[in-house]
């Protein structure tokens, strides 16, 4: 029973971090209708960020993880003007390729530089023990730094004027524009806010997880379980379908091989898909 | 014309066959640059450029037959690469462990694809645009993580060829030529029925379909049949070729069987040489295979060939989005004729 509670417990600080990450994805999506293929080697570019950092100057990961965070708004800044703006109003597969194109330009220009050996972030935070549970420190950490990026997310989509903006421009571009909203900026700033959430969330990952230059691939993977799950474009779902991802990833290997997990996780995102493509919290808002 | 009755509310139909020319002489160009291709070997004599070869036909069967749900249907499968592998682990097993013929093997490997994709068919095609590409990756790695852990598969480390059965073909050499020619043939098949489906009724409904699912319905295109349909028919040869592949290959395991990256190639293909068109993937696969190819040898490019063809890919979507055929074709409407 303990052991299970364990599993469950370690589960839902991880889904904290898959929720991040899966909130930047689905954050796109629900503004520009864009799926983000790039997501992925964002994430791993985010780990080596921190890896990077944290080998030269010695930095706590965890400020490490602030300066990550604005170089992935400006890469997704950047990412929107050169890949993304062009095609934008074009068929989906367009956004498609395009962000796939700059996922291969990332993971090529990535294997040549860091080669595809696997790193880790010699970091520790010891562990914390409560009663029968032993927690990571590492992991306790980055579920509340996760809270906390989830909480001012929040903050500023609803409380702040480009938070407003966004949600305008989510709503209807042109109108928006009407309103003297310069939506494209509006767009550009919603993929860096994507991408900086792929980025923050890689960080996290790196303190506790062994990584490689193509890690990212599994989590963008799971971030789109993720967002499906929580309803595509809608953020605080994502961070409900992440905890629920965390707590099944907990849970399965207690009574059946760890080998399975793969196969019911993606079972059930076919299967929302099909039964309920608006997600368990409801698309976006 | 019951023909034009259906095509008639699409509000551009861009590549709209020509009915009324010559339409055979676009099918004839296409089939002689394949059977140019599949003569080249015997020309120089050469093993390693029947390899290329075999390469390039390959993508040429799998980009022809992905374009009959991508070009003319205007669904992106992403996944497309779940019939390869699971044609291609049904076949071999049948081949490896239960004895049975090459040609039968590739029978069943295509049609136990058919009969994913007919089963997957009715219940997903009903999402569109991203949810629906979303869908197909989903159960491509959901296939594959199964695969990984289905023990009559081999699980993780797969199967394996005894080399005796390639004594069967003549040796093993033989049966290199053997498998090649066996390619070369279903390639032209492939491209055949592509050429045909695009020209047929159910083709120009499947076209219909693409510019504007709801109004084709109204006109009495029964969409989720077509869709289906098509679906079906751009799974089969992926699934015989998978058999083929493997056979080749000796060995399956199920990361190369359903390597996700290796659905998007061929959608790189079908794009760069021209969506909906009949040469387009022909043109593509080469293309794409070629420029691959000196990236990988080139002093220069060896280590970042990935990133290379990534930004070949942008400037492709970003300013060729019809591809190489769709391009000539709309500079030059005299080509139309024979380009098709």
């Amino acid at each position: 029973m303990d052991f299970i509670l364990a599993s469950v417990i370690d589960g839902l600080l991880l889904g904290f971090v898959y929720g991040v990450a899966a909130m930047g994805l689905t954050l796109i999506w629900g503004v520009m209708n864009v799926i983000n293929l790039s997501h992925g080697p964002i994430i791993a570019l985010g780990m080596f960020g921190v890896y990077l950092i944290f080998g030269a100057f010695s930095l706590n990961p965890y400020v490490a993880i602030l300066i990550v965070a604005v170089l992935g708004l400006v890469l997704g800044v950047a990412i929107y003007y050169v890949a993304v703006q062009r095609v934008i109003n074009a068929p989906h597969l367009s956004t498609l390729l395009a962000t796939f194109s700059v996922n291969m330009i990332i993971i090529g220009l990535g294997t040549a530089i860091f080669s595809a050996s696997p790193r880790n972030v010699e970091f520790s935070l010891g562990s914390l023990t409560l009663g029968p549970i032993t927690l990571l420190g590492t992991r306790v950490v980055a579920a509340f730094a996760a809270m906390l990026v989830a909480g001012a997310l929040y903050l500023f989509l609803y409380r702040t004027r480009y938070g407003r903006y966004i949600r305008a421009v989510a709503n209807n571009r042109d109108a928006a524009e009407l309103m003297g909203v310069p939506s494209n900026r509006i767009l550009a700033l919603s993929f860096g806010l994507g991408t900086m959430l792929a980025a923050i969330a890689g960080g996290l990952i790196a303190t506790f997880f062994p990584f490689t230059i193509l890690a990212g691939g599994a989590y963008e993977l799971k971030s789109f379980v993720i967002g499906v799950l929580g309803g595509l474009g809608n953020p605080i779902g994502a961070l409900f379908g992440g905890l629920i991802l965390g707590v099944l990833e907990g849970i399965i290997p207690t009574f059946m091989p760890t080998t399975w997990v793969p196969v019911v996780e993606f079972l059930l995102f076919v299967l929302i898909l099909l039964v309920r493509p608006q997600g368990l919290f409801g698309a976006k808002s | 014309m019951s023909e034009n009755k259906v095509a008639a509310p699409a509000k551009k139909l861009r590549f709209m066959p020509q009915l009324a020319g010559r339409p055979y002489l676009g099918l004839s160009l296409t089939l002689a640059v394949i059977v140019i291709m599949i003569l080249w070997p015997l020309v120089t004599g050469k093993d390693i450029t029947r390899e290329t070869v075999f390469t390039i036909l390959l993508s040429v069967t799998l980009a022809s037959s992905l374009n009959i749900l991508l070009g003319y249907t205007g669904y992106v499968s992403f996944g497309h690469v779940v019939f390869f592998g699971l044609g291609g682990y049904v076949g071999f097993y049948l081949l490896a462990i239960q004895g049975w013929s090459l040609w039968m093997a590739m029978l069943a490997g295509g049609l136990s694809s058919a009969l994913l994709a007919y089963l997957l068919g009715r219940a997903i095609l009903r999402l569109r645009g991203a949810y629906f590409a979303l869908a197909t990756i989903g159960i491509n790695e959901a296939m594959r993580a199964f695969i990984n852990n289905f023990k009559p598969f081999g699980g993780p480390i797969g199967m394996t060829l005894n080399f005796q059965v390639y004594r069967d073909y003549g040796g093993a050499s033989q049966a290199l030529w053997m498998v090649f020619y066996t390619m070369g043939a279903l390639t032209l098949l492939a491209v055949t029925v592509s050429f045909f489906v695009r020209t047929s009724k159910f083709g120009l409904g499947l076209l219909a379909i693409r510019e504007d699912e709801d109004a084709a319905e109204v006109m009495g295109v029964v969409a989720p049949k077509a869709k289906t349909w098509a679906y079906v028919l751009s799974a089969i040869f992926p699934g015989i070729i998978g058999v083929l592949f493997f056979f080749k290959n000796g060995s399956i395991e199920p990361a190369p069987a359903f390597r996700l990256h290796f659905s998007i190639e061929t959608i790189v293909m079908v794009m760069l040489g021209g969506q909906g068109t009949v040469l387009g993937p022909v043109v593509g696969s080469g293309l794409y295979q070629g420029i691959r190819g000196y990236l990988l040898t080139s002093a220069i490019f060896k280590n970042i060939q990935l990133a290379v063809a990534g930004g070949l890919l942008l400037l492709i979507v970003l300013f060729v989005p019809d591809g190489v055929i769709g391009w000539l074709r709309h500079r030059f409407p005299f080509l139309r004729r024979v380009l098709q």
